[in-house]
């Protein structure tokens, strides 16, 4: 359960980084995006998924939030 | 020689392989790669970040080296104290060219070199009290310092000395931060862990110490130089161009920096990251704490820098905006008088470099403004996110290199045969014997600054100096040259 920082990049695209891994990563997709709730299944543009129970209402980044492996 | 061809590279690199165990052999192909500029993430074809090999020449420091010699050391107003035996900060002071302004040894420290001088009796008995002595005293003798960091080399972690309850019991009986550093050398596989380290204490201990403090006043247009060490004077060259821009700089780290710039940091509008590797951490930090957003820029080049200046003041209003524009008009005209007398000596010149921090992909726009091009570059103690923003800079099929061993620096040399060399003081005289022309790019071989329009001047100067020194041509005692004719029908065979 890795701690992974949250943030956007200059084109508005969210940023995956582990900071211990030195991994940065694009988020592809997320599986709740709404005003309410942000969460559940994360996909990474390199193919690797994430999961963290849904947050509502929806944090503000960058922010910094813990994560299961999808695969877990 | 003409550039090589990607199969050409490849083949090279199997060849410098060759000579290894096989397992050894395996471990470093990863690190040896020949560059495409259409991957995206570079951990597909080049693997950094890993330990050393034993039995191979590596040039990488230790933890150590990173924090007090990278990071905390150019802070001019503290003192760090290389807390353990008395060689590893005296035989690394002073030696990175830091320039500072202040009275050394009144109310700035960077030259000087503070010890506990480690004995067999504190390594069997623990340093704690000295330490805390040895902090009463600085206080004493030095009463201008602003605050002290204690810098542990590598006994201190070994014997479990609590440093950090020492620094907490002497910071309020002075009043002054004293900021413990668990940064001994044995962590981590080379010195960037201690950037990490050094960057994690600058969090811990530093950066929240004005939170509810609203005395300063700030202004829209405040901006901060981070990861600048301000060797042979860089932070100031590019100070000057973001001043002219009418930006505010209120805190250089850490070159000339002092303890209260790092404590205003987080109030401004705009962190300015030059050196990503030793300060992205905490850069990170203050975009999701107090919300300040960072970016990278380079100002090696004129190429690079219009491109920088133009990004920096989209952060801004048009104000901004239509300075950046007349900055780089102001400096157009001395730029291209540079170029135009410089590129004429460098054109179509190789060079390879091998680097630390930032230097091996920023300095590629310096070298490519001058004609010049670069054909390998690597880095000491790079991680994947510094090769993916590599790639893109260097041209197809280009050597790259991590953690190269000094037995394949000197072969690659060999084969691409490179114009130029930029590496550091433990490869120079390796290569000036070899032949190669060589300049230091770690301390700018005494040169600098580099950055900015004023510093572009000076590299394009030196690189000059460097290529086109007649001593080059007399690498040959004259009783061993070939006689005339002869030479001629060498080279025509050549
Ligand atoms: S590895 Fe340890 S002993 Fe060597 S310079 Fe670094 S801190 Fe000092």
């Amino acid at each position: 359960m890795p701690n992974v920082m949250i943030r956007k990049n200059d084109a508005g695209d969210l940023l995956f980084y582990v900071a211990k891994k030195d991994m940065e990563e694009t988020i592809s997709s997320v599986e709740m995006d709404t005003p309410e709730t942000w969460g559940g299944d994360v996909v990474l543009t390199d193919g690797s998924r994430w999961y963290i129970d849904p947050i509502s209402p929806p944090p503000t980044f960058p922010t910094t939030l813990r994560f299961k492996r999808g695969d877990e | 020689m003409a550039t090589l061809t990607r199969e050409e590279t490849q083949n090279l690199i199997q060849e410098v392989l060759e000579v290894y165990p096989d397992k050894a052999k395996k471990d470093r192909a990863k690190h040896l790669a020949v560059n495409d500029q259409s991957i995206e993430q570079s951990k597909k074809c080049i693997i950094s970040n890993r330990k050393s090999q034993p039995g191979v020449m590596t040039v990488r420091g230790c933890a150590y080296a990173g924090s007090k010699g990278v990071v905390w050391g150019p802070i001019k107003d503290m003192v760090h104290i290389s807390h353990g035996p008395v060689g590893c900060g005296a035989y690394s002071r002073a030696g990175r060219r830091n320039y500072y302004v202040g009275h050394t040894g009144v109310n700035t420290f960077g030259t000087m070199n503070f010890t506990s001088d480690f004995q067999e009796k504190d390594i069997v008995f623990g340093g704690d009290k000295k330490l805390a002595k040895l902090i009463t005293e600085i206080n004493e003798l030095f009463p201008l310092v602003k605050g002290i960091s204690v810098q542990s080399e590598c006994p201190i972690g070994l014997i479990g000395d609590d440093i950090e309850a020492v620094s907490k019991k002497m910071g309020k009986e002075l009043d002054k931060p004293i900021v413990p550093v668990r940064c001994e050398g044995f962590r981590g596989v080379s010195q960037s862990l201690g950037h990490h380290i050094a960057n994690d204490a600058i969090r811990d201990w530093v950066i929240g110490n004005r939170d509810g403090d609203t005395s300063f006043e700030t202004t829209k247009y405040d901006v901060a130089v981070i990861g600048d060490y301000n060797i042979g004077g860089d932070a100031w060259a590019s100070r000057i161009l973001l001043e002219e821009m009418g930006l505010r700089v209120v805190a250089q780290w850490s070159g000339d920096g002092t303890l209260s710039e790092m404590e205003l940091t987080p109030k401004v509008k705009l962190n300015l990251i030059h050196c990503y590797r030793s300060m992205n951490y905490i850069s990170r930090f203050m975009e999701e704490k107090y919300g300040v957003p960072w970016m990278e820029y380079n100002f090696f080049g004129p190429t690079k820098i219009a491109e920088s200046l133009r990004k920096i003041a989209a952060f801004f209003d048009e104000t901004i905006q239509a300075n950046a524009e007349k900055v780089i008009e102001k400096y157009t005209a001395e730029y291209e008088a540079i170029i135009a007398k410089y590129r004429p000596r460098l054109e179509g010149k190789k060079v390879m470099l091998y680097v630390g921090g930032l230097r091996p992909r920023h300095v590629i726009g310096a070298y490519e403004d001058l004609g010049m091009e670069v054909v390998g570059t690597g880095y000491e103690f790079a991680h994947n996110d510094d090769y993916d923003r590599t790639i893109k800079e260097m041209g197809d099929a280009t050597l790259l290199y991590d953690d190269v061993t000094g037995y394949e620096f000197e072969e690659f040399v060999k084969k691409v045969k490179p114009d130029l060399i930029g590496s550091g003081i433990k490869e120079k005289y390796i290569f000036q014997k070899m032949g190669v022309p060589f300049r230091q790019m770690h301390s700018w071989d005494y040169s600098g600054p580099y950055h900015g329009y004023d510093g572009f001047a000076i590299f394009a100067r030196d690189m000059d100096m460097t290529v086109n020194n007649p001593c080059w041509k007399s690498m040959q005692a004259p009783w061993q040259k070939p006689a005339e004719g002869e030479a001629e029908a060498v080279a025509a065979s050549a």
